[in-house]
């Protein structure tokens, strides 16, 4: 099952302070249910505050995305521009 | 205070107009006369987007009261083609990509033609230092430079 | 299609649709619209940098013949404590409801404190001087430093710093501490060689859009919206008004005009809300322009900082520990780019051990908006100006320097996530193979070199193409063109339409008229509205293979499109002769109804952007004056559907970041009052001040896109202030870590003791 790993602070004050699960899940929609299950709240920190990149890729806001058994996962900071 | 009465000639028609003493001639274009083809940009002389022509001399509209304009010869960005038929410098600017947005151009367009006007040959630092008074935040200039040394060609009939 | 070129349009460089419009001064931007019964809004800001506010009497301004509505912070609802990613960075809806109107306190001079609508211009003026307001005022910290120091003043007695550890009892101006690791950077510096440790600073800067903030805004009987104004995204204008005013989203039309510049600082709102205020309660439709002075006072600039580099190297050059601290001032809000800031800052680079903090600190000046690659220019100056000193030290080349530490495919950056597809050291090659780089140097000459990074964004996008009745097409897409992107969508269309671009026009539709689309910025619309335009052709496509296949009476599966026209795919389909775009076009009412398809899409994928950058410069010695002499930024693109736009891009960031760089800054007097507002003062480049600047794109497609394109746009902005930084270090012997180095500043480093440079190395 995919490793995922928070970079950034944001996330920490959920999680205790752990930056690294293993989450049973194939698509970024059954990650983030699966980690709010486990530190609730995350979730919506998660799909306010965060990206998700996927073997190199960023993803924001998709559900769809999905994740591979021995996939990179990363949760960062959400990407903005000007 | 009563309205100034000012007759003046824009664009080759003769334009008469009421305004306020203290509305400048960029007001006037905008406001009174529908000619917002002009710009505000900073209203203290520095931008140069409110760039007009007054009796052949390129003027800050923003800089100049709509009562001065009494008895004078100005062109807008809106006399610089001549109906359907760009100027040199409107259409070099197109081939060139020499706007993003297009704020400045107008302004830079008629500090251009004013440039041409009077030096049918410029070089690239004439030209640089003739326009330092239009800013324009997208383009860093390259190819507004190009753009008017191209229609300078044009105008010399050594180009196309 | 084919995705290594071999395109018909896209590639080529033809003259954009609003093109003539624009060179005439017929566009219409924020500030040229007028409306039947229309009055004029003007706002009433604070003279304080941090106040209470004890009163607001606006009993005269209101009794003013000609004055039609007096607005304060009553006349907005309260809006709760809601985080939310907002247009291009981080805020709270109830920061932006009290940024756009001050509640309670001033927080910086230029606040909104009131409005009013009049007649004209000169009776809102008037009205102005009329409303009466008491502040106890406060003292104020600008600083970033000053600012996170034990015992400043507190702009925010609810705010505690998220991201420490256990959480802090205190308030405090740190609204936040973000921290990103990889590796052990403590055991990797004992592994170093070599180790430079140094501190740079960087003062706040205006994005300086020639085109000032303007909208007019007209609220009906029955309370529907209609707003006309100069905005990065009509979707966004919608949504923030609907939000701060408490209105159905679908009770606002949102009419986008030209737009004037933006780079970020028009992905929000300022005056819109209020002028809605103002309609709503004068029953007249209200146009509010800011002035070139309030543009300064009260919209949102970038961040200054301080940003704090370590980096640890072998002898050979492989950096092997790197550290990065962060000071970001967020202006009177929280919400500053520090995060892009600490991910952009080594992303270049393949290091092993790495250490980033990152500080968003609240203080008395307007609350930062976006500015092209939020936090990465800070962060950068700091990193890449760092890496020069390193490379002086180490007697290595900056360029190999950067060649021997370069992120590839595979390598994993600094804030977690492994690259994939990425162009880096093909622009650092661009860079040391160009001509540029072996140009001699004369007295006084100095060359430097840095790269950049930038994320680049996707999003949602929304597209139509409608075939019209004689062939043509007109596409539909939702993103104010602020650098040529209309033209970027023509060209897509025309060339999977296989007509050509003058046959597609491109139109930018508002809020009631296409699909929801997200702002124009983040170097998106070329990748993201690029694709849902593609999309939507395509589906286009199919429809009018189909109805070709109606029309020769075969299945549709033996129809293929070629040029513009359908043919039967192969023989044994049929011998009929092609049918063009315009043929099926006039028996569409026949075959089934109008052609036509919307597309709606999240676009992911937008991959990243590199850039490397050279710069030579000579030094005034006798005036500090600093003259750009030669300036090549080379910039992996993708591809560049329209290059003459592509090209603008680079040359329009590079420019910006040379104002960055030498002479662009906010000073403030001891009040805490700005006292540059304008553009004699607050020095922007100028066309005298530059050369040609020599944009080469480096094109390593984008499998995501269609097309192959990267954005553009962001990347450029970034390189430039350690490049002309380390070119002056080059020509002076002297490092300036400060920005802006304007010419006192340059002559106080020529006074200092490292003694000068000789010429060319």
């Amino acid at each position: 099952m995919p490793r995922v790993r928070i970079s950034g602070t944001g996330a920490r004050r959920f999680t205790g302070g752990l930056t690294e699960f293993d989450v049973e899940a194939d698509t970024v929609r059954r990650m983030i249910l699966e980690l709010d299950r486990r530190f609730p709240g995350i979730g919506k920190q998660i799909d306010e505050s965060m990206a998700v990149a996927i073997d190199g890729q960023i993803f924001q806001d998709a559900y769809q995305a999905r994740l591979a058994p021995d996939s990179e996962v990363y949760l960062i900071p959400k990407i903005g521009g000007g | 205070m009563p309205k100034h009465h000012v007759t003046t000639t824009i664009n080759g028609e003769p334009v008469e107009y009421l305004c306020e003493p203290q509305q400048t001639m960029l007001d006037v274009l905008r406001d009174e006369l529908g000619l917002t083809g002009s710009k505000e940009g900073c209203s203290s002389g520095d931008c140069g987007a409110c760039t007009i022509i007054v009796d052949g001399n390129i003027v800050c509209s923003c800089l100049m009261l709509g009562a001065e304009a009494n008895g004078r010869s100005i062109t807008t960005i809106e006399g610089v083609a001549d109906g359907e038929r760009l100027h040199p410098v409107q259409q070099k600017f197109l081939e060139h990509a020499a706007l993003q947005c297009g704020f400045c151009t107008p302004g830079l367009i008629v500090a251009a033609k004013a440039l041409l006007d009077e030096n049918k040959n410029p070089t690239e630092e004439e030209t640089r230092y003739w326009l330092a008074g239009n800013l324009c935040r997208c383009t860093g200039y390259d190819k507004i430079i190009r753009a008017v040394l191209d229609a300078a060609a044009v105008m010399r009939g050594e180009a196309r | 299609m084919a995705a290594d070129g071999g395109f018909k349009v896209v590639g080529t460089r033809p003259i954009r649709p609003d093109g003539v419009d624009k060179v005439t001064g017929r566009a219409n931007f924020g500030a040229d619209m007028t409306m039947p019964g229309m009055i004029w809004g003007k706002v009433k800001r604070s003279p304080h940098a941090h106040a209470r506010i004890v009163s607001i009497k606006s009993d005269k301004a209101a009794a003013l013949p000609g004055v039609k509505a007096v607005v304060t912070a009553a006349d907005f609802p309260h809006i709760a404590s809601e985080e939310a990613f907002m247009g291009e960075g981080p805020m709270n809806f109830r920061d932006l409801s009290h940024n756009c109107m001050a509640r309670g306190k001033v927080l910086y001079e230029g606040h909104a404190v009131a409005a009013v609508a009049a007649t004209t211009q000169a009776i809102a003026d008037h009205a102005l001087d009329l409303i009466e307001v008491e502040y106890e005022v406060l003292p104020h910290v600008i600083d970033v430093e000053a600012a996170m120091a034990d015992g400043a003043p507190l702009l925010h007695d609810d705010l505690f710093t998220a991201g420490v550890d256990p959480k802090p009892t205190q308030p405090s101006n740190v609204a936040k501490k973000i921290t990103f690791a990889k590796g052990n950077a403590a055991e990797g510096f004992k592994e170093a060689e070599v180790v430079i440790e140094r501190r740079y600073s960087t003062k706040p800067v205006h994005q300086a859009y020639i085109e000032p903030h303007a909208c007019v805004v007209a609220v009906a009987a029955d309370g529907q919206v209609t707003i006309w104004s100069s905005s990065q995204g009509q979707f966004m204008v919608r949504a923030y008004c609907a939000k701060l005013l408490g209105i159905d989203i679908a009770d606002i039309r949102a009419i986008p005009s030209e737009i004037g510049g933006g780079f970020g600082g028009k992905t929000l709102v300022y005056l819109e809300p209020l002028a809605l205020a103002l309609s709503k309660k004068s029953g007249r439709p209200v146009k509010m322009v800011m002035s070139r002075e309030e543009v300064f006072r009260a919209t949102g600039p970038a961040a200054g900082s301080v940003i704090e580099v370590k980096l640890g190297a072998k002898k050979d050059g492989r950096i092997v520990a790197a550290d990065l601290v962060l000071k970001y001032q967020a202006g009177a809000f929280p919400g500053s780019p520090v995060g892009p800031g600490c991910m952009c800052g080594f992303a270049m680079y393949d290091i092993p051990n790495v250490n980033i903090v990152g500080y968003d600190v609240v203080s008395n000046r307007p609350k930062v908006a976006a500015y092209r690659a939020p936090g990465a220019p800070n962060s950068s100056f700091g990193v890449e100006s760092c890496l020069d000193e390193l490379a002086r030290e180490l007697k290595i080349d900056p360029l190999r320097l950067r060649e021997i530490n370069a992120a590839k495919d595979g390598t994993k950056a600094a804030h977690g996530p492994t690259f994939v597809n990425i162009g880096y050291l093909q622009t650092v090659e661009a860079a040391k193979n160009h001509p540029h780089y072996k140009i001699p140097l004369g007295p006084n000459q100095g060359r430097g070199v840095a790269s950049g990074f930038w994320f680049n964004i996707g999003g949602e996008s929304s597209a139509a193409c409608h075939i019209n009745e004689d062939g043509t097409a007109t596409i539909v897409e939702g993103n104010p063109d602020i650098g040529g992107s209309r033209a970027g969508m023509a060209m897509m269309a025309a060339e999977v339409l296989g007509i050509p671009y003058e046959r597609v026009r491109p139109v930018v539709g508002d809020t009631a008229s296409i699909g929801f689309t997200f702002l124009t910025g983040g170097s998106r619309v070329t990748f993201a509205t690029g694709m849902a335009v593609t999309q939507a052709a395509q589906k286009v496509v199919e429809q009018l293979k189909a109805r070709a296949a109606m029309i020769w009476d075969i299945s549709p599966e033996a129809v293929e499109w070629k040029d513009g026209k359908a043919f039967p795919a192969g023989s044994n389909a049929g011998s009929f002769e092609p049918l063009s775009l315009a043929d099926i076009a006039l028996k569409s009412g026949r075959t089934g109804g109008p052609i036509s398809a919307e597309v709606s899409i999240n676009a992911q994928g937008a991959g990243p952007g590199f850039a490397t950058h050279i710069c030579d410069v000579e030094i005034d010695r006798e005036t500090g004056h600093v003259k750009i002499l030669r300036y090549t930024a080379v910039q992996d693109v993708g591809r560049a559907i329209h290059p003459s736009y592509v090209e603008g891009q680079i040359q329009g960031g590079v420019t910006q970041g040379i104002g960055w760089a030498l002479n662009e800054e906010y000073i403030y007097d001891k009040d805490g009052r700005l006292e540059n507002p304008g553009f004699l003062d607050y020095r922007v480049p100028v066309a005298s001040d530059l050369p040609m600047i020599d944009a080469i794109m480096v094109e390593v497609p984008n499998p995501r896109h269609p097309f192959g394109a990267r954005g553009v746009g962001e990347v450029p902005i970034v390189p430039p202030m350690a490049a002309v930084a380390n070119a002056i270090a080059d020509a002076i012997g002297a490092r300036m870590r400060d920005l802006p180095m304007s010419p006192p500043r340059v002559l106080e480093a020529l006074d200092g003791d490292e003694p000068p440079r000789m010429a060319a190395e």
